[in-house]
């Protein structure tokens, strides 16, 4: 079997080194009662090329984001990894060593750890990031339980332009930690007034922009109103494009800022791996969850990096660590640092201009069709539009012929017929002009 | 009253109702370098072997229990600027915090100087 | 005619001392510096086409404070990555022998299999009938993982072990509040990885820890001490953190059982046992398979991984959203609660449906394998470790005898007593002999614990290597030479790093370094 080097001459002669007469004598311990005497019930080994045929052909049967027009966001978006990325990540020793806990002989990993963490915190205007959480729902989960552990409150309260999912997923956590969320009703409008929500009780508040629904909200006065209670803001993204033309959360008086890093260097891949992005104040770092690289000095004083502020972690504190996350997001994270290098500010500020633009291009298009409604004022790359008819139908009629136009929002926010005309929609800089033709066209026919 | 030990290696020294705690020179070897000390808030009342603080070393936290019941009446902020006080001088500038005490009698039930000494061989 | 052209080919006698650089590089290894100590803000490694002229939407929204990030060119970029990945050790470059980690060879077909555009470029939330191919691999990673287990449900989401012990005990927890049963305490054996204790104390347990008896196991009488009705569940590994296979399981799975509480097992060391005994027989409820331990899926230097967990079909009404179910005899994708199936789901560990990439690769790892492959992996596993054992019992000691091990052998620091030499300077000793140490103070139940996993990915060729330097260096200890520990690694790219300053002083970023005149201040 090609992925195991020892013959049955290895073998026999291992076996007779340990000193036992058969492998099933190492497997003793098992009772035998539940030992099992055959093979599983599953196929047997195949060649690469049977493993080839099997899996080319489940692949094949989906419809990739390269061959249609394109404009599927809520959460994931496509863009355009540059070539050497994916290569440079493919690297053996960054694609098959383990996490750095052998600074020595991990100086590559541990390098780019501290590059990525200055550039997470550039960013997202904060003093300081760790070397990622799993992504960004639970990133916001994570946030959550910092906030009520530095706070000392239980409460909450979640903006209506959370994605559904993250609010889901924070929802989840508190409720199994008992702490207590209220989550405000969905926001299409970016109308709810969420200060009014935050009281003495509240330990934060979770506001995302651009929203799910990718309205620009103002956070300077969520903030205000948070710290004057002693509360905490928790600035959350989605897309991490948009800090390249928006001004960050942390000049705006966040406290923690996280966010999804997947547009940066990572391939839509249904939904993961992805590349949690958690940022906050230096202050506040002994309670921030994760790893984090620290600049020292070895033995000859040459500088070096190491993991450091260990102590809040699992290994170490057990059953008072600060989260129980151990393995993150490593090559995720790599692939980001990667690309956001080869792309510097200078490539970002374009990058960003040019999703904007195709985004307010294809706005554009959109509302010039009969029945359709572009919700948002402001937007970074993405916006909601109502139309005349049931969203979910519209989009599959669109996908039949050849056009992935959005997320209709029922498609994450069941119980609520209110919202069932809505689609949010996303343009990247890998939409062409006859891409938004296309879709307008297209749209116009099936409503 | 001459200092007294704890089983758990912390030191205390009382002067009339107020006790200084700290960690003997055996618990800072043990621990390794000292990087952060995780002190109480000043106000805060420690029932006897409650926790009273936490010192993490760069591998290891560990916790520090109160020796006696009492108030905390202050607590050594040098230590956050430099928590290697704890290593050099950990029965002097070393100290963690000072409690006013519920009940004396319970600092003199404690191992004196040499009875820790007797202890540590034990171990 | 002579030839006058030639040059020595020899070289010339060595020098012992090697000669400082001007650059401080040695050879292959760079010195290379931070991003942000050689990259420009006007530069770019991508080239962009010039925006459409369209109005902004952006408000008052735009970006006013710089963004202070430099950027590469492409050549610039590809140096700086290849020079730093030349400083890490990887599998691929020998052998990683971590105990609990499993670090196998990774293959590479999985990678080329996770980048077919059928499953790399597919949006999670594009018309599901646009992607019946990602259904079926899900499903079928999933059928695979419930036959090897021997249970009905796997939920499929967490994003690596840690978020599949939050899964489980969150399931545990779920289904005790579905009866009204409040219940306080989880009991965990001493040798339990600190992500256990760390879970349990995450959803409000307290923790009660239960010592191993002296062979290194749990004894289910120790068990049956600590059962009540205020205990929720127990977080056993098997085999354990001691390399150890629980043979009491049944018994402790039984007593649990009957105390009304739930038994959870870190999956993390399933490569042991993959196709000898199937976990659900075991009368485990929850485990969760760690995708990037014992199915392949790269390391990647601390992630991704995956941790799926099967469940019990007392648990599965509880499983959180979306999951695998076995229902007549297929594998079905259960994608929301909006599902019937679904209507007691806990709730979603994370947003869209866990990590897509890493079950492709671990489908390819396994269809690679097949039935047979994996069983022989196990049984090469366990052969190996106690190859290794085998070869070191005489000069390392065994804190629970001379007795076989499953896939990892335990030793602990017994060995180095009187020698000056403690387990870390022995590991960073194996650093300058090319090897990555095995796990060091793991578990801790034992004193100054090394615990070695080499896989079935290592020939016995490689194995005989391996144990021939670590006889040479205990023998080096003990002939007394202990400053040539301490002095190591002197071979690395860096020497022993000052944890002590990056904790007391923490450098979490690149700072611009001020001027003269401002620092002065």
């Amino acid at each position: 079997m090609r992925y195991l080097p020892n013959t049955d001459e290895d073998r026999a002669a291992m076996l007779a080194r340990v000193g036992v007469g058969s492998i099933d004598d190492l497997f003793a311990d098992i009772p035998s009662a539940k030992r099992l005497s055959g093979l599983v019930d599953l196929p047997t080994t195949k060649s690469e090329i049977e493993v080839e045929r099997v899996l080319g052909a489940m692949a094949a049967k989906n419809v990739a984001a390269a061959s249609v027009p394109f404009f599927v966001g809520a959460g994931a978006y496509r863009h355009h990894v540059p070539a050497s990325v994916d290569h440079l990540i493919q690297r053996s020793e960054f694609l098959t060593s383990y996490t750095p806990y052998q600074p020595e002989i991990a100086q590559g990993t541990l390098q780019y750890l501290f590059e990525f963490q200055t550039q997470v915190a550039n960013l997202t205007g904060m003093e300081v990031a760790n070397a990622s959480m799993y992504d960004g729902s639970t990133a916001t989960a994570e946030a959550v339980l910092m906030a009520q552990r530095l706070t000392r409150r239980a409460k909450a309260v979640l903006s209506g332009g959370l994605h559904p999912q993250y609010r889901s997923v924070v929802e989840t956590v508190s409720r199994m930690a008992g702490d207590s969320v209220v989550a405000l009703p969905p926001d299409p409008a970016a109308t709810e007034a969420v200060l009014a929500a935050i009281d003495a009780d509240t330990a934060c508040v979770v506001v995302q922009t651009p929203s799910f629904y990718g309205h620009l909200i103002d956070l300077a006065p969520i903030a205000e109103k948070a710290h004057a209670v002693g509360a905490l803001l928790v600035a959350v993204f989605t897309e991490v494009v948009a800090l390249g033309a928006i001004e960050p959360p942390g000049s705006q008086g966040a406290d923690i800022v996280v966010g999804e890093g997947q547009s940066i260097g990572n391939p839509l891949t249904f939904g993961g791996p992805y590349v949690g992005l958690f940022a906050t104040r230096q202050k506040f770092v002994r309670q921030m969850p994760g790893r984090l690289c620290g600049e020292t000095v070895d033995a000859e004083g040459k500088r070096g990096f190491v993991l450091t502020l260990s102590t809040r972690e699992q290994h170490i504190r057990r059953d008072k660590a600060t989260s129980n996350i151990c393995t993150n997001s490593g090559l995720c994270s790599l692939a980001f640092t990667i690309h956001m290098s080869l792309l510097g500010e200078f490539g970002l500020s374009r990058l960003a201009a040019l999703n904007h633009a195709n985004a307010v291009a294809l706005a554009e298009s959109l509302s010039e069709v009969p029945g359709v409604n572009v919700l948002n004022d402001s937007f970074f790359n993405e916006f909601t539009i109502r139309i005349s008819g049931d969203a979910a139908t519209v989009i599959e009629k669109l996908a039949v012929r050849g056009i992935l136009g959005g997320v209709p929002v029922s498609r994450l926010e069941f119980d609520n017929p209110d919202l069932a005309d809505l689609i949010v929609v996303a343009a990247t800089e890998i939409n062409t002009e006859a891409d938004r033709a296309a879709y307008a066209r297209t749209l116009k026919e099936v409503l | 009253m001459p200092i007294r030990y704890t089983r758990d290696h912390e030191w205390i020294r009382l002067e009339g109702d107020v006790a200084t705690v700290g960690v003997s020179d055996y618990a800072q070897a043990q621990l390794g370098d000292v990087v952060f000390v995780e002190l109480p808030e000043v106000g805060k009342l420690l029932a006897k072997g409650a926790e009273a603080a936490v010192i993490e070393s760069v591998k290891a936290a560990s916790e520090i229990f109160a020796p006696v019941a009492g108030e905390v009446i202050e607590v050594n902020g040098a230590l956050a600027d430099e928590p290697g006080t704890v290593n050099a001088d950990p029965e002097g500038e070393g100290w963690f915090l000072r409690l006013r005490v519920t009940n004396p009698t319970e600092v003199e039930a404690l191992m004196t100087i040499d009875s820790y000494q007797e202890f540590l061989r034990t171990i | 005619m002579l030839n006058d052209k030639g040059r020595p080919t020899t070289p010339t006698a060595p020098n012992t001392a090697p000669a400082e650089t001007f650059t401080g590089n040695r050879a292959l290894q760079i010195e290379e510096p931070l991003l942000f100590e050689m990259g420009r803000l006007d530069v770019s490694g991508v080239d962009l086409p010039d925006a459409p002229k369209t109005k902004s939407k952006l408000g008052a929204h735009a970006r006013r404070t710089p963004i202070d990030l430099p950027g590469l060119s492409e050549p610039e970029a590809m140096r700086h990555y290849v020079r730093l990945s030349q400083k890490n050790y990887a599998i691929d470059a020998g052998i990683y022998p971590l105990g609990s980690c499993t670090m196998k060879h990774n293959p590479r077909l999985n990678e080329k299999m996770a980048r077919l555009p059928g499953f790399a470029d597919i949006h999670p939330l594009q018309p599901i009938s646009t992607v019946p191919g990602a259904i079926e691999l899900i499903s079928e990673l999933g059928r695979w993982l419930l036959e090897l287990t021997g249970l009905h449900t796997v939920a499929i989401s967490p994003k690596a072990g840690a978020h599949g012990e939050l899964c489980g005990m969150m399931a545990i927890k779920a289904a005790l509040d579905a009866r009204g049963d409040r219940r306080s305490v989880v009991l965990v054996p001493e040798s339990a990885h600190g992500t256990n204790p760390a879970t349990a104390a995450l959803l409000g347990y307290r923790v009660e820890e239960v010592p191993a008896r002296a062979d290194g196991t749990v004894d289910p009488e120790e068990v049956k001490k600590r059962l009540s009705p205020q205990v929720a569940a127990i977080m056993l590994t098997n085999p354990n953190t001691c390399g150890l296979f629980e043979r009491d399981v049944v018994a402790i799975a039984d007593a649990v059982h009957a105390a009304g509480a739930f038994f959870y097992a870190d999956g993390a060391n399933f490569n042991a046992i993959v196709g000898k005994v199937k976990p659900g027989d075991l009368g485990v409820d929850a485990m969760h398979i760690n995708l990037h331990k014992t199915f392949s899926t790269p390391h990647g230097g601390g992630g991704p991984g995956a941790g799926p967990v099967v469940l019990s079909d007392k648990l599965a009404p509880f499983a959180p959203v979306p999951y695998v179910q076995i229902q007549a005899g297929k594998p079905e994708f259960i994608w929301t609660r909006r599902d019937p199936a679904a209507k007691a789901t806990f709730g979603r560990m994370t947003a869209f449906h866990g990590q897509m990439g890493m079950f492709v690769r671990a489908l390819s790892y396994m269809l690679a394998h097949g039935a047979d492959g994996m069983r022989q992996a196990s049984e090469d596993a366990v052969l190996n470790a106690n190859y290794v054992r085998a070869g070191l019992a005489d000069i390392m000691s065994q804190p629970f005898g001379d007795r076989p091990c499953m896939h990892e052998a335990l030793f602990d620091d017994s060995f180095l007593e009187g020698t000056g030499v403690t387990t870390l300077d022995f590991a960073k000793a194996m650093i300058d002999e090319g090897f990555h140490p095995m796990t060091m103070y793991f578990p801790l139940v034992v004193h100054g614990a090394l615990l070695i996993e080499p896989t079935e990915s290592e020939s016995k060729a490689s194995l005989d290597l391996f144990v021939a330097t670590l006889r040479e260096l205990v023998m080096r200890a003990k002939r007394g030479e202990p400053e040539r520990f301490h002095q190591a690694p002197m071979h690395a790219p860096r020497r022993r790093l000052d944890e002590t300053r990056a904790a007391r002083a923490p450098k979490l970023r690149w700072e611009k370094p001020q001027p003269w005149s401002e620092a002065a201040e």
